[in-house]
């Protein structure tokens, strides 16, 4: 049985690789380093996408961490015992809820809100910024990074409450004995400590939001394009395949969404690997 | 020396030190709280709108009915729900006895070399994302078949569904103590029986709590069935045709210009969504009964 | 309250064991198996989504004909259309574009190309305006590669005496996936404006600061969202949802709507002889006369000419329906284009060379 799990693994990677080869031979390094995807022209690279998907992900990143790590502290420290278990179902449900009904509910309330709120707020307050110009969509990276944000706070929020937890009482006890005030003791005795497993925490959210189709395809605009402004329409590696995979009709097309397909497996093992490692060593020194 | 250090204490200047770390103290923590309810707020707003805008939706005919030609208004998701349960079933037949066998394996054989290993691929598989899976069904099944299939659908499913099973197993079974193992042994009984009819019989339950929750997960996977099962505008009738499923009709009509078909994907999206939560909340009551309660 | 809970809990935990989720999914597989039984051969098709409104209404009229012939088909765009149809995973392709050479080359039998019926793309934006807008073709073709930015551009106004023109940015709207409105509306630009020549196809590479939406569904949606909003879109997608589009200039200098009349004045009587010579793959865009709307196209059904008794059975006998008066008077109800009398008996003659083999 367990080799089934190690050939499955092995036969999704081979398959991705063998069948993205044509277009690796076909643009060489261009195709991970350039930056036109023009169907039209059978000229494909992966950047725009690899750009689309890092930024939106980062976004998304820098709106959760503070939530979920307040979340985190909330539920360990300050939480009354009764409204524990409540409180971390509903941030769990959170997690719950299907990618496509966040799509569509990102279509019809959030990108309108966007659009008639939340972009023409910022460019007023801050108009010597190149990060919020242009039309008002209400589709594209701001928007796919907020939805993202909402589906990455569970996986943070979890993995820092666990990292929490597992922090011995001595530390907060002895802050406490020195004269420390609450907030004093969650810095040091809480944070302190518990700021790898939160790095790990914010990477294995990273993952998740890299990987994520349904949801950012509906609300970032679909067009490969490397823009400043943070509400441009853009597209990511998950979302280009998905458009595109069942209407390409040439064969280069296919191998090079298969590109994209391997470059996003390879981006989203990488980073899983590097959150598992860093919690792994987290749970030794605390175990 | 003490009156000295009193006095040091008693000074104004370090009275309104503690002030304000008193006062930075409570802004924190009135933060923190707010962010913890900044945390749940989407979740009311998607409950919200999906039953405010679904529930008026849901009609007889919404499911009983197929879909009606595009852009006229009318029909339902009938053969999307069915099309749904028959994959998610199937691939559940598949993925399930699968998941829990490596689960067993990982838990009872800790301390061999080549579980770790399989615990290691099983993590990746995990972090794969469900589009790739996608791609690897079509290139599997669909190629060779040279057509969408229902199969092509389960496959992908399957293959996202069986590695959060094995977790779940693992670490149920983990809880299990060794005590309960070595008086299986002790009763001459061979090894993996008792993994098989001591462990994880005893531990039944949370082991059905983590199945079900991966079905609920997999209930709403689109993408990988965008170009596995393809879509349908009948009833499914067989596996090697393309299938109809909720999750990619949604999405076919929420991208849609027509007015009735938002009102048909709010529908469908409040029917997903109710289903889901309710799974989710059934399987918290058998978890917390499971394991005594001690683990949230 | 607690202990209540709990012990509810705890019978709840017995009732739902394993046994009784295994159990139901095996009654499931039953069911599917069961259902099997009643299983027709499915014909399967996917291509355009320009007549996936009458093509859904076809197939549904159809069946209601003749209840053993199921039709299912997707509307994913010209481009997946021919795609699948070369890999073989469906049985029918449907385009609003010719197939290429290129995609010609990687077939082993014979493709058909059918046309089923003439539709029009427009140009529909999202303003509130007093008058529909006018447009001529140089203006849209400075729209659509991001020259003109503004609504009230001094060439969109003058076309528009008496209409006033709002300050506002116009959002262009395009398709992200391979589409044959795409290609008759790309085609169409390389006509009117230079700087499109050898631009058009499929999938065209649009300007940066365009949306990209999947399908024409997908394009309506946007621009039905967008306030400044322009795209172009198949006219059915554009009436069904009340969108307003452009009335456009043609080449006799005319303003003019993309009615019925106007999209079937594209294939005058004389030109019916060279469509069949060319093997039904002509483009009618932009053709000369005082009615035509210039963005009109024919789409096709794909078949291949050698098909499996069965289902070749049942799909000839589909074609021929579409051919009838009856069929193309449904069309017209849904602003396409009927195909001229003239034409459709060459097509019905054409069919005829379809061979099916025994299994």
């Amino acid at each position: 049985m367990g080799i089934v799990v190690i050939v499955l693994f092995i036969l999704i990677f081979m398959f991705l690789l063998t069948n993205s080869r044509p277009a690796f031979e076909a643009f060489g390094r261009g195709f991970v380093f350039g930056r036109e995807w023009i169907p039209s022209e059978e000229v494909f690279s992966v950047l725009a996408f690899a750009f689309g998907t890092i930024v939106s992900s980062l976004l998304a990143l820098m709106f959760a961490l503070p939530i979920s790590v307040g979340s985190a502290i909330f539920l360990t420290e300050l939480c009354p015992s009764f409204l524990r278990r409540p409180l971390r179902f509903l941030i769990e449900m959170l997690a719950a809820i299907p990618s496509v009904v966040y799509g569509l509910w990102g279509i019809f309330v959030l990108a309108p809100f966007v659009r008639a709120t939340i972009q023409p707020g910022l460019a007023a307050a801050f108009p010597y910024f190149g990060l919020f110009e242009g039309p008002p969509y209400g589709v594209g990276l701001f928007t796919a990074g907020l939805i993202l944000a909402i589906m990455i706070i569970p996986t943070i929020t979890s993995i820092s409450t666990e990292v929490f937890d597992s922090i011995p009482n001595l530390y907060r006890e002895g802050a406490k004995a020195l004269g420390a005030t609450e907030w004093e003791t969650i810095k040091t005795a809480v944070l302190g400590p518990g700021m790898s497993g939160v790095v790990a925490a914010s990477i294995l959210g990273l993952g998740r939001a890299v990987g994520e189709t349904m949801a950012v395809t509906m609300v970032i605009g679909n067009r490969a394009d490397i823009s400043p402004s943070l509400f441009s329409p853009s597209a990511t590696m998950a979302s280009v395949i998905a458009n595109e995979y069942a209407e390409a009709n040439s064969d280069l097309h296919i191998s090079s969404l298969l590109g994209v397909g391997l470059c996003l497996l390879i981006l989203s093992v990488a980073i899983n690997s590097i959150s598992r490692i860093i919690i792994w060593r987290v749970r030794r020194k605390t175990i | 020396m003490a009156s000295a250090k009193k006095d040091y204490l008693n000074s104004a200047s370090i009275q309104r030190m503690a002030k304000i770390r008193k006062i930075k103290s409570v802004f924190m923590t009135f933060l923190i709280g707010v962010l913890t309810g900044v945390a749940v707020l989407p979740l009311f707003l998607v409950f919200i709108f999906v039953i405010r805008n679904g529930l008026p939706a849901m009609n007889i005919e919404f499911f009983t009915s197929l879909p009606a030609p595009v852009g006229q208004p009318g029909g339902g998701m009938a053969n999307a729900l069915v099309g749904s349960l028959i994959m998610v079933a199937i691939a559940g037949l598949i993925a399930v006895p699968v998941g829990v066998l490596v689960g067993v394996l990982l838990s009872e054989y800790r301390e061999d070399k080549f579980p770790s290993v399989v615990r290691f691929v099983v993590d990746l598989l995990i972090s794969v994302p469900s589009i790739v899976i996608g791609l690897f069904a079509y290139a599997l099944v669909v190629v060779p078949m040279k057509s969408f299939s229902g199969w092509a659908g389960i496959s992908a499913l399957s293959i996202i569904m069986f590695p959060p099973i094995v977790k779940a197993t693992e670490e149920v079974l983990r809880l299990v103590p060794n005590s309960v193992r070595e008086a299986g042994l002790a009763l001459g009984l061979s090894r993996w029986r008792v993994s098989i009819y001591v462990v994880l019989k005893g531990s039944r339950s949370a082991v059905t709590t983590g199945v079900i929750l991966a079905l609920a997960r997999v209930a709403g996977e689109t993408a990988p069935l965008l170009f596995t099962a393809f879509g349908n505008r009948f009833w499914p009738t067989s596996l090697s045709q393309p299938m109809p499923s909720l999750p990619v009709q949604i999405y076919t009509y929420a991208i849609s210009p027509f007015s009735d078909w938002h009102r048909q994907a709010w529908a469908g999206a409040f029917l997903l969504l109710m289903v889901v939560f309710i799974i989710n909340v059934l399987a918290r009551v058998l978890l917390t009964r499971g394991s005594g309660g001690s683990r949230t | 309250m607690n202990k209540l809970f709990a012990s509810a809990s705890k019978n709840l935990g017995q009732i739902i064991d394993w046994h009784l989720v295994l159990s139901s999914l095996i009654a499931l597989l039953a069911f599917v198996i069961g259902a099997r039984a009643l299983a027709a051969p499915m014909i399967n098709g996917a291509g355009a989504t320009f007549p996936e409104p009458i093509y859904t209404k076809w197939f549904s009229e159809f069946q209601k004909k003749n209840p053993t012939i199921a039709i299912n088909y997707q509307g994913i765009g010209s481009g997946g259309g021919i795609r699948q149809l070369i890999a073989g995973t469906v049985d029918f392709g449907a385009s609003d574009a010719p197939m290429t050479d290129a995609e010609t080359a990687k077939v082993s039998k014979k493709v058909l190309h059918i046309p089923t019926v003439m539709g029009a793309v427009v140009v529909s934006y999202n303003l509130k305006l007093s008058a529909p807008l006018k447009l001529s073709g140089p203006v849209i073709a400075e729209m659509f590669n991001g020259t003109i930015t503004k609504w009230n551009d001094a060439k969109v106004v003058a076309l528009n005496p008496g209409v006033a023109l709002p300050d506002k940015q116009v959002i262009v709207a395009t398709r992200s996936d391979g589409s044959g409105t795409t290609a008759i509306f790309s085609e169409y630009l390389a006509q009117v404006s230079p700087a499109w020549a050898g631009k058009a196809g499929k999938t065209v590479n649009w300007f940066r600061g365009s949306v990209g939406a999947k399908g024409n569904a997908g394009v309506a949606g946007l621009i039905q969202q967008s306030e400044g909003a322009v795209g172009y879109i198949e006219s059915v997608y554009a009436l069904q949802n009340k969108l307003p589009f452009a009335h456009v200039q043609n080449k006799k200098g005319k303003f003019v709507a993309p009615d019925v009349a106007n999209i079937s004045a594209s294939i005058p009587a004389k030109a019916v002889g060279d469509i069949e010579k060319q093997d039904f793959k002509s483009s009618i865009v932009n053709a000369d006369g005082d009615a035509v709307y210039p963005i009109s196209a024919l789409t096709w059904l794909l078949v291949n000419e050698e098909m499996p008794k069965e289902k070749g059975e049942q799909l000839v006998q589909f074609l021929n329906w579409t051919m009838s008066d009856e069929a193309q008077k449904m069309a017209t109800d849904m602003n396409y284009a009927p195909l001229p009398k003239e034409l459709r008996t060459k097509v019905l003659a054409r069919m005829k060379s379809i061979k099916l083999q025994l299994q």
